[in-house]
C-alpha cells in the first residue's frame, strides 16, 4: 500500500483522483492534533479570543476534509465552487440576521424595563 | 469487479461519474443550508445572551466531546481510505475500511446516547422552567453535577443557586439546550442514515459490486460522510468548549 | 439511438396503465402528471378563493349571522388558500410542470441527470398534497401560509401535520432544483454552449439556484415549529426566551426567494414567447439571461423588507429597503427587452402570445407596486392592507400563473399532439385577463384606504371595492375554467399538431408532437435558439418546417458545416 507518485496522475484511472495512505493518514494525524489543540485551548483563559482561536481550529481542520478527505482539491473546480458559494450564503444570512438581533436587542430591553409586569414569567 | 453500468441517457461513464458527484455536491449544498438554520440561530442567542451560554455550556462533558470527535475523524479516515480501496479495486480493503466506519459511527452514537441519558435524569433539557434542572430538586442533583463535570471542586452550582436564580438566565439556558439538542439531534439522525449507507456499501461490496470503473457510490458515500464529520467538527467548540 | 422504431410510437403510447404513469423515470411524462396535478390543485385553491371572495361580497356588521363562513372557517380558508396555491400550485407550476417537460429537449438530452430523483420528487409531491389535505381535515390550519411563531405553536388547529407537509414539499422542490442544475451543466449537447442555451433554460437555472439554497431553509424552520409544538422547545417562544422574529427571519429567507422561484421561470416562458410569436431574434439576450441570475442573487438579500413592521430593527430595515430597489433593475431589464424584441417584429396574436402580452400589463403593476411596499414609509401605511394582497396577487397569478398559462398553450401541442382552437383561447384569455383587473385593482384601492387584510368582516365603506373585485373574481374563475375546457376539448376534436406550430427555433420542436419515448429519433444540431430563419412555414401542414431539412430526419434543420462537426 506504499504511495505512489504516479498515482497523482488522474487520467491513471479515467475517473476520480487515488489518494495515496500516508496523505490520507497525515490529514488524520493533523486533525487528531488539532483536536487536542483545541481542547487544550479551551480550557485556557485568552481573554475573550477563544471563540475566535476555536473557530479557526474548526475551520482549518474543516478545509483539511474537504480538500483531501472529500478529493476538492483535486476534483472539478466547479464542485468547489458550489461548497464555497455555500458557504457565503450561510454568511450572509447570517450576517444580516445577527445584524439585525443586535439592533432591536435594546428595543427588547427598553421594553422589558418599561414593562415589568408584561414581561415573560417563563411559567 | 463489474463495470459501470451506463444509463440509456448518458454518453459516457466519464459524463455519468462526473454528473452523479456534482449532484452529491450540490445535495451536500442543501445539508449545509439545512444545518445553518440552527447555526443562525445558535449564533443570534450566543450573541445576545453571552453569559448564559457560557454557564450552560460547562454542563456539557468535554472529554466526551472529543471523544466523539476523535471517533467521527477516524472514520472519516477510514471512509476516505475506503474509496482508495475501492478505486483500486482492492475488496477486503475496502469491507475493512467500511466497516471500521460503521463501528465508529456506531461509537458516536453510543456516547451520544449516554449523554442524552445522563442530561434526561438530571432535568439538563430544553424548554426553560418546564423541563429543566431548575424544577429539580438541587438536593439531589447537586453531588451528582460535582462528579460529573471537570473543574475541581468548585462547582457552578455553587456560584449560581437555582432558588435565586435570575429567571432571565434560567430561560436562556433553556434556551441553549434547547438548540443544542436541536443541532445535535439533528445531527446524530445523519449519523444514523450514514450508517445506513455505510451498512449498504458494505454490502453491495461483499457482492463484487465495485471496482476500479464503478465507484461511484463509494465516492459519494464517503462525501457524505466526510459532510457529517464536518459539521461535528464546528459543532463540538462551538457547544462543548464555551469557556 | 432507437433509429427503426416505429413512427406512431410517442411517450404517450408507448406504455399503459396506471403504474406505467407513476412508475415512469420519463420526464415528459413525469412533467404531464405534475402539470395535471397542479391544475387539480388549482381549482381546490380556487374553490377556497370563490368562498373567501363570497364571504367578503358584503360586510357583516360584526354579526355573524349575516356571514356566509364563520370566523374560524374563513381564517382556515384563506390559510388554505394561500398554502394550496402557493406550495402546490405556483412553485412548483413552471419548473417542475413545464421545466421538467422541455428542459431536456430543450438540450437534445433524452432525460433529466437524476431521473429516479426526478420521479421521487413527484412522489413527494403527492406524499405533501396529501398531507396538506390531511390537515385540512384534522382540525384545519389557520395561521395563515406563513406559520409565524408564536400564534403557530400555540394554536389548537393541525399546525404539525401541515409543516411536515410543507417540509417534504420542499424536498420535493430541492429535487428538481437539483436536478435541473445538474442536467443544464453536464447535459448540454456539444456546440450548445451556455450563451447558446434557450433563455427558458437560464430561467430555470437562476430558479434552481434559489430552490436549492433557500428551501432547507424553510424545511428547517418549519421543522423547528413543529418541535416546538411538540417537545415545547422554546426557540421561538418569548414565554421561555425564544425570539418569534427570528423566526421571521428564517421563513422569509427562504419565502422570499420563493417568489422569485415563481416569478423566475415565468419570465423564462415569456422570453420564449415573444421571440417566437414575433418571429424575431430575442433583443439583448445576454441582458435576459444575465438578469435572471442577478435576480436570483438578489433575491436572497432582500428578505428583511416583509418585515418592516415586525420589530425588525431599523438599521436592518434601512439596508433591506435600500436592497430591495436593486431587484428592480434586472425585472425592468427583462421587460424592456421583450418590449425591443417585439418592435419590428411580426406579430401574431396566438393565444400564447395573448398570455404573455398580458404579463407585460400585469406584471408592470405588480412589479411597480412593490417599489411601494419597498419604501419603508409608504410600507409602515400599506402593510398588512389589501394592497399588500393585490400586490402579490398581480405577481404571482397575474404574472407567474398567466405566464403558466401561456406556456401550457405554447408547449401544449408538444406534449399531446393535438391543437387547442385558437379562438376559444384567445377569448378565455381576455376575459381572464379584464377578470383579474377586475378583481384585484379595486383591492389596491382599498388598501390605500386602509382595508386590512386576513379580517373576516370590513368597515361599510369598503363595500364597493369588494362588490367590484368579487364580481371579478367570478370572470376571472369564468376565464380559466373556458381555457381549461378548450384545451381539454382538443382530446377529442383538436387536429393533428404539426412538429413546430409556431415556428420556433429551440430544439424540443425538431422532433414529432408528441414526442417520441427517447425525445428524438435522430440527434439534433445546435444551432441559434432564436434563429427564426431556420424554419419556413408550411401551408400543407399549417405549421413550420426547416429551411434546409437534415437529410437524416425532416423536423431537422441542417446547420452551419462547423458545428455539424461538433455534433458528432
Amino acid at each position: 500500500m506504499a504511495a505512489s507518485p504516479a498515482s497523482d496522475h488522474a487520467a491513471e484511472h479515467g475517473l476520480g483522483h487515488v489518494l495515496p495512505v500516508k496523505t490520507l493518514a497525515a490529514t488524520f494525524a493533523a486533525l487528531v492534533a488539532l483536536t487536542l489543540l483545541t481542547v487544550f485551548t479551551g480550557k485556557m483563559d485568552l481573554h475573550g479570543f477563544d471563540l475566535a482561536v476555536a473557530l479557526i481550529i474548526a475551520t482549518i481542520k474543516a478545509t483539511l476534509v474537504a480538500l483531501i478527505f472529500m478529493h476538492l482539491r483535486w476534483d472539478r473546480p466547479f464542485n468547489g465552487l458550489v461548497f464555497l458559494i455555500t458557504i457565503l450564503f450561510v454568511g450572509m444570512f447570517l450576517a444580516l440576521t445577527v445584524t439585525d438581533r443586535s439592533q432591536y436587542e435594546r428595543d427588547i430591553h427598553r421594553f422589558d424595563r418599561a414593562h415589568p409586569a408584561e414581561a415573560p414569567t417563563g411559567e | 469487479m463489474s463495470q459501470a453500468k451506463l444509463a440509456h441517457h448518458f454518453e459516457s461513464v466519464e459524463q455519468q461519474f462526473d454528473t452523479a458527484k456534482l449532484g452529491m455536491w450540490i445535495f451536500l449544498l442543501t445539508e449545509i443550508m439545512f444545518f445553518s438554520v440552527l447555526f443562525v440561530a445558535y449564533t443570534v442567542y450566543r450573541a445576545s445572551h453571552a453569559d448564559a451560554f457560557q454557564y450552560a455550556s460547562q454542563f456539557l462533558d468535554t472529554n466526551l466531546g472529543a471523544a466523539n470527535t476523535l471517533l467521527l475523524l477516524l472514520s472519516s479516515f477510514t471512509a476516505a481510505w475506503a474509496v482508495r480501496c475501492a478505486q483500486l479495486g482492492q475488496k477486503r480493503g475496502l469491507m475493512l475500511n467500511l466497516l471500521v466506519t460503521v463501528v465508529c459511527a456506531l461509537g458516536f452514537m453510543g456516547i451520544k446516547y449516554h449523554e442524552y441519558s445522563h442530561k434526561y435524569h438530571e432535568g439538563l433539557l430544553w424548554g426553560g422552567a418546564r423541563h429543566s434542572i431548575f424544577k429539580a430538586d438541587p438536593a439531589q442533583v447537586l453531588p451528582e453535577m460535582k462528579h460529573g463535570h471537570e473543574g475541581g471542586g468548585e462547582s457552578v452550582w455553587e456560584s449560581h443557586h437555582v432558588e435565586t436564580m435570575d429567571p432571565a438566565l434560567k430561560k436562556q439556558v433553556g434556551i441553549f439546550f434547547g438548540i443544542y439538542f436541536c443541532l445535535t439531534g439533528l445531527h446524530g439522525i445523519h449519523v444514523l442514515v450514514g450508517i445506513g449507507v455505510m451498512l449498504w456499501l458494505l454490502w453491495r461490496a461483499s457482492r463484487d459490486h465495485f471496482g476500479p470503473d464503478n465507484f461511484t457510490a463509494v465516492d459519494l458515500g464517503a462525501l457524505y460522510w466526510h459532510l457529517v464529520d464536518l459539521i461535528w467538527i464546528f459543532l463540538f467548540p462551538l457547544l462543548y468548549l464555551i469557556s | 439511438m432507437t433509429h427503426a422504431h416505429d413512427p406512431s410510437l410517442n411517450y404517450l403510447n408507448c406504455r399503459k396503465g396506471l403504474r406505467s404513469w407513476l412508475g415512469t423515470l420519463d420526464h415528459k411524462r413525469i412533467g404531464v402528471m405534475y402539470m395535471w396535478s397542479i391544475i387539480a390543485s388549482m381549482i381546490l385553491g380556487g374553490i377556497l378563493a370563490m368562498l373567501i371572495r363570497a364571504e367578503l361580497w358584503a360586510p357583516n356588521n360584526g354579526d355573524p349571522a349575516q356571514a356566509v363562513l364563520s370566523q374560524d372557517t374563513y381564517n382556515q380558508f384563506f390559510t388554505l388558500h394561500g398554502a394550496i396555491m402557493i406550495f402546490l400550485v405556483i412553485i412548483p407550476s413552471i419548473p417542475a410542470a413545464l421545466g421538467n417537460f422541455v428542459l431536456p429537449m430543450m438540450l437534445g438530452a433524452k432525460d433529466v441527470a437524476f431521473p429516479r430523483i426526478n420521479r421521487l420528487s413527484y412522489h413527494l409531491y403527492l406524499i405533501g398534497a396529501a398531507l396538506l389535505v390531511v390537515s385540512i381535515l384534522t382540525g384545519g390550519l389557520d395561521t395563515g401560509w406563513t406559520f409565524y411563531a408564536p400564534y403557530s405553536t400555540t394554536t389548537e388547529t393541525s399546525v404539525v401535520v401541515a409543516v411536515f407537509g410543507a417540509f417534504v414539499l420542499g424536498f420535493s422542490s430541492i429535487f428538481t432544483g437539483l436536478n435541473f442544475i445538474v442536467t443544464i451543466h453536464k447535459m448540454r449537447p456539444p456546440g450548445m454552449g451556455w450563451f447558446k442555451m434557450p433563455l427558458f433554460l437560464w430561467a430555470l437555472y437562476a430558479t434552481s439556484i434559489i430552490q436549492i439554497l433557500a428551501t432547507p431553509v424553510l424545511g428547517l424552520a418549519l421543522m423547528l415549529i413543529a418541535v416546538e409544538r411538540i417537545m415545547g422547545v422554546g426557540i421561538f417562544n418569548p414565554e421561555l426566551g425564544g425570539d418569534p422574529v427570528l423566526f421571521q427571519h428564517l421563513f422569509w429567507f427562504y419565502s422570499h426567494p420563493a417568489v422569485y422561484v415563481m416569478i423566475l421561470p415565468a419570465m423564462g416562458v415569456l422570453s420564449e414567447c415573444f421571440a417566437t410569436f414575433s418571429r424575431k431574434h430575442i433583443f439583448g439576450y445576454r441582458f435576459i439571461a444575465y438578469s435572471s441570475i442577478a435576480i436570483a442573487i438578489f433575491s436572497f438579500i432582500v428578505w428583511g423588507h416583509h418585515m418592516f413592521v415586525s420589530g425588525q430593527s431599523q438599521l436592518a430595515s434601512v439596508i433591506f429597503s435600500a436592497l430591495t430597489f436593486s431587484v428592480a433593475i434586472p425585472s425592468a431589464i427583462k421587460v424592456f427587452n421583450w418590449v425591443a424584441t417585439m418592435y419590428k417584429g411580426s406579430v401574431s396574436l396566438d393565444t400564447p402570445m395573448l398570455y404573455a402580452l398580458s404579463v407585460i400589463w400585469l406584471f408592470g403593476i405588480g412589479g411597480l407596486t412593490g417599489l411601494f411596499l419597498a419604501t419603508l414609509s409608504t410600507d409602515i401605511h400599506l402593510h398588512d392592507t389589501y394592497f399588500v394582497v393585490a400586490h402579490f396577487h398581480f405577481v404571482m397569478v397575474g404574472s407567474a400563473l398567466f405566464s403558466f398559462l401561456a406556456g401550457v398553450h405554447y408547449w401544449w401541442p408538444k406534449m399531446f399532439g393535438v391543437m387547442y382552437r385558437e379562438w376559444p383561447g384567445r377569448i378565455a384569455c381576455a376575459v381572464s385577463f379584464v377578470g383579474f383587473n377586475l378583481t384585484f385593482i379595486p383591492q389596491f384601492l382599498a388598501g390605500t384606504h386602509g382595508m386590512p387584510r386576513r379580517y373576516w368582516d370590513y368597515h361599510p365603506m369598503y363595500e364597493p371595492y369588494n362588490k367590484v373585485s368579487t364580481i371579478g373574481a367570478v370572470i376571472l374563475g369564468l376565464g380559466l375554467v373556458w381555457a381549461l375546457v378548450n384545451l381539454l376539448r382538443s382530446f377529442g376534436s383538436g387536429r393533428q399538431a404539426p412538429a413546430n406550430p409556431w415556428g420556433a427555433a429551440t430544439l424540443e420542436w425538431m422532433t414529432p408532437s408528441p414526442a417520441p419515448p427517447h425525445n428524438f429519433d435522430f440527434a439534433p444540431a445546435v444551432g441559434d435558439p432564436y434563429d427564426m430563419d431556420l424554419v419556413r412555414y408550411d401551408e400543407s401542414i399549417d405549421g413550420y418546417v426547416p429551411v434546409r431539412p437534415h437529410p437524416d430526419d425532416p423536423h431537422i434543420p441542417l446547420v452551419e458545416p462547423a458545428e455539424q462537426e461538433d455534433e458528432q
